[in-house]
């Protein structure tokens, strides 16, 4: 599960109406818990980063890991750790695609689609990298709950490679 | 020196959020976290003993493989080596990137 707050969801979904019709990127901030037995990632704040793709922002994006040192340490600082991403589809569904799953290697955290169609954020959904290993890792479809309301319209989960 | 731990692998340290180590070079920091934690290898490095391509060491805030000794590099006391997985990924088709990281051209 994911816990956000009602500011922090809302700000993510803008970052990507700013940035259409390219992909907006950034970092989920907080702490990770159990809460019976259900893994719960819980978002203090978001960061936004730059999206290094200029050669194909409109449907590929990728943090500078320089940035992510940074934003490592200095959540730490604030006793906060990485605990997800998020990035935008412009014009395409809120669903992992097979180039996110392969480029997904933050086993635990979870991983925040926006989709943003003609420059309003429409479906945003949530997925926890499950697994262990490169081998067994998965993109598990997770609920999202924004400051004590469950998020009620997630699509189906499943990979889609939009044309 | 310390080696910061990203929350993503830190089930391979009893969860410490980083570790200690005394070592003279980033090798022998990498070497030493191993003998701890014997599980982190296999994450970090493939069988054939090269560092896994979408994993990016950091020393401060220079990354390692860029750095004119490599692993070898000489640290101090005062360091820090920080383990970043790379995180990227994209909506639809469109170029890939080789292993190194540079962009492939649609076909």
């Amino acid at each position: 599960m994911l816990q956000i707050s009602q500011q922090v969801y809302d700000a993510i979904r803008q970052h990507g109406e700013e940035t259409y019709p390219h992909e907006c990127c950034g970092v989920l901030l907080g702490r990770f818990r159990s809460e019976a037995g259900t893994t719960v990632n819980e978002v203090e704040g978001a960061a936004r980063t730059t999206n290094t793709r200029a050669d194909s922002a409109h449907n590929r994006y990728e943090i500078d890991p320089r940035e992510l040192v940074r934003i490592q340490r200095s959540s730490r600082e604030q006793g906060l750790e990485i605990v997800g991403f998020y990035h935008s589809h412009p014009d395409c569904p809120a669903h992992w695609s097979s180039t996110d799953l392969a480029e997904a290697h933050w086993i635990g955290c979870s991983y925040v689609i926006t989709a943003v169609e003609k420059g309003s954020a429409r479906q945003t959904n949530s997925f926890h990298l499950a697994g262990t290993t490169e081998d067994d890792k998965a993109l598990v479809r997770e609920t999202i709950e924004i400051a004590g309301q469950l998020d009620p319209g997630l699509e189906p989960a499943g990979a889609e490679d939009a044309l | 020196m310390r080696i910061d731990i990203p929350a993503s692998l830190r089930a391979y340290t009893n969860n410490l959020p980083c570790v200690t180590v005394q070592a003279d070079t980033v090798a022998q920091a990498i070497a030493t976290l191993f003998d701890q934690y014997p599980e982190f290898r296999n994450h970090l490095y493939k069988p054939e003993g090269t560092l896994r391509s979408f994993v990016n060491l950091y020393l401060n805030d220079a990354e390692v493989r860029y750095l004119p000794d490599r692993e070898e590099t000489a640290v101090k006391e005062t360091d820090t080596l920080s383990i970043i997985p790379s995180i990227a990924g994209g909506g639809g088709a469109g170029p890939s990137r080789t292993a190194a990281g540079r962009a492939e051209p649609l076909e």
